[in-house]
């Protein structure tokens, strides 16, 4: 495991030469906690160098533990004592305070190069024994990173689940206005920190969909006067355009094993769905219908494609077998407005935009078993919803102060937190895979 | 005054409500229309005031009915008829109202009389819902009004059209106001400089 780690910090190093930072500073604000979720104090990590320490890596851990909705840590003010050692940890007094489990750790600066030996250890209380333990060497830049890597320990351990803190996302800025506009492709951490421009355009740019290899991005640029559908590498940039048809290219979505395509085209006519085989760059067309048929995503199977229809009045939710052996089935039928679904990654459950009965659009979580509908967000312009890999929680864009920021919520609803950056419009989250 | 222009309006209503029929677009009903026409007293009152600030406009537009004819730089001229280049839209709502019919005859005239113009239609939304599914909103919108173009006599070799859904807005803001001014579709001539 431990080479691994060292690997990722050297990886988060080289892509950083590559590409320029943005000038933004990023916000985390909960806004929502779980009330009975698993209570775990984290407490602040010793630091034995000059100066102020690194990074806050504790106040890392519990905002990720806390956004994942399955954790509830203890306020630090609550904290009896902040040990740094193993033998400081007295397990009675976090057992009064009714803590389950205590992380605890401690940064010292390398004697030989710059950088720093991190160590962690996280403990059951009521065991009164040590669940894991490590220590990791990392470079200047990699504190934050390497936080999120002990918040998945952590959050593994204890539920049996894998974390989804070190994956990335990708989004769309959009700063000025009129002839001033600029779009650009961002790439972040999953929490919009270490944000990186791969792209940047006066003309629109929409739709960013992750290969599941998590070096590809597929998305829609306007920058010839026209939508056209592009394949970008991440790290070196490289991209190619893989559809510039008539009218409309949009919504891109990879399919599982990352060889097609689904998108939007209308030059036969109306906006329909269609599979595009990337290797033999060949089209065929999935839909049929005379309404717009729009916002593909895939069944984590491979199998059938849900989509955004209005064929029959407003825009809902359907599925469609992609070898088209049977015909296109509804899946949502509460309200006039149901669109831009995602599927989790097991497949049982849907997110995607409800207009409420107020006119409010929000987030909307279907489980496909019991057919029960549930509001998680509580915007008024909540939109662009996408599924953490490990299907737990969901990121999706919604208006604060008048700009638009990037929301997550728990999949049950119940921990929320905003992202907020300090200039300029946030927009449609892609949550990439799991980084192995 | 005020009673010539209702007539002339009524007339060309009644002139458009004849074409109406040739378009294919199935979501336009002519009751509907007949309502809106009526009872637009801000139509009027907008007429009358142009009329006291600038006869000479005034006049064009009473001897302008639908196959007036334009100079080849009528696009280039600002206080032309052909200047107004926007039509509006409902929520969620391709179909073209009746106030914007006199907008489109006169550029598919222009168009019918020069036909190597070429024109853009781009076509818009608010900011509300799904962003995909308000590009295929805003595909929808400048087709319907491409189809009344070429009704009214453009053909379709000249016109180009692109949705933009959601993410040109004309104006920044969340509310209503805002939101009314976005649902559009601009008119664009690329040749005589007009871009976006």
């Amino acid at each position: 495991m431990q080479p691994s780690r060292m690997f990722h910090a050297l990886a988060a190093l080289a892509l950083l030469a590559l590409s320029t930072p943005a000038a933004a500073v990023l916000q985390i604000e909960i806004t929502e906690g779980a009330a009975g979720a698993r209570p775990i104090a984290v407490v602040p990590f010793g630091w034995a160098g000059e100066g102020d320490p690194p990074e806050d890596i504790a106040g890392v851990i519990s905002n990720d533990l806390t956004r994942s909705g399955q954790f509830e840590p203890m306020n630090r003010e609550d904290h009896v004592s902040q040990p740094t050692r193993a033998d400081e940890v007295r397990f009675g007094n976090w057992r009064t305070l009714g803590v389950d489990h205590v992380v605890i750790g401690r940064v010292e600066p390398l004697s030989d190069g710059p950088g720093y030996n991190v160590r962690f250890q996280l403990f059951d209380v009521a065991r009164r024994e040590q669940v894991a333990g490590y220590s990791y060497e990392v470079g200047r830049n990699g504190v934050r990173s390497l936080a999120h890597e002990i918040s998945d320990v952590v959050y593994e351990e204890i539920t049996g689940e894998r974390g989804a803190f070190s994956t990335r996302i990708a989004y769309v800025a959009v700063e000025g206005s009129g002839d001033q506009r600029r779009y650009t492709l961002q790439v972040s951490d999953y929490d919009g920190f270490n944000p990186r421009t791969i792209l940047t355009s006066r003309d629109p740019v929409m739709s960013p969909a992750w290969g599941p290899d998590g070096e590809r991005l597929a998305y829609v640029s306007f920058e010839e006067g026209r939508p056209a559908i592009y394949v970008q590498r991440v790290v070196s940039g490289k991209r190619e355009k893989v559809s510039s048809r008539a009218g409309i290219n949009g919504a891109p979505a990879w399919s599982p094993d990352g060889e097609r395509l689904a998108v939007t085209l209308s030059y036969e006519g109306n906006p329909e769905i269609y599979v595009l085989d990337l290797a033999r760059d060949e089209t065929r067309r999935i839909t049929r219908s005379g309404g717009i048929d729009t916002s593909p995503v895939w069944t984590p199977d491979g199998e059938n494609l849900i989509f955004t229809s209005d064929r029959s009045g407003g825009p809902q939710i359907y599925s469609i077998p992609v070898d088209r052996s049977e015909r296109a089935r509804r899946l949502t039928f509460e309200g006039n407005y149901n669109a831009d679904p995602d599927v989790s990654p097991d497949g049982e459950r849907l997110t995607f935009v409800h207009r409420m009965q107020n006119g409010r659009f929000r987030i909307a979580v279907l489980d496909r078993g019991s057919e029960l509908m549930r509001v998680v967000s509580e915007g008024q312009l909540d939109e662009s919803p996408t599924f953490a890999p490990n299907g737990r929680m969901i990121l999706f864009a919604t208006d604060h102060g008048g700009r638009g920021v990037l929301g997550s919520v728990s999949t049950d609803g119940r921990a929320a937190a905003r992202l907020s950056q300090s200039q300029g419009d946030v927009r449609e989250p892609a949550w990439g895979p799991f980084r192995d | 005054m005020q009673t010539t222009i209702r007539a002339i309006a009524l007339l060309m209503f009644l002139v458009l409500a004849g074409c109406a029929t040739a378009p294919q677009d199935p979501t336009e009903t002519t009751t509907q229309e007949t309502d809106s026409a009526d009872t637009d007293t801000g139509t009027g009152a907008e007429t009358d005031g142009m009329d006291e600030e600038d006869g000479a406009r005034t006049l064009t537009a009473e001897e302008c009915p639908p196959d007036c004819p334009f100079s080849r730089d009528a696009i280039e001229d600002s206080s032309s008829l052909l200047a107004d280049r926007t039509i509006y839209f409902e929520f969620d709502s391709s179909s073209v109202q009746e106030e914007f019919m006199d907008v489109i005859q006169r550029h598919a005239a222009y168009l019918a009389d020069y036909s190597d113009v070429d024109v853009r239609l781009e076509g818009h939304t608010d900011e509300r819902g799904s962003r995909e599914y308000n590009v295929g909103l805003g595909s929808r919108r400048a087709d319907a009004v491409s189809r009344l173009l070429q009704a009214y006599g453009a053909s379709s070799g000249q016109i180009e059209t692109i949705s933009y859904g959601e993410e040109v807005p004309a104006v920044e803001g969340h509310n209503e106001e805002a939101w009314d001014k976005n649902r559009r579709v601009e008119i664009v001539y690329p040749a005589s400089g007009g871009s976006n």
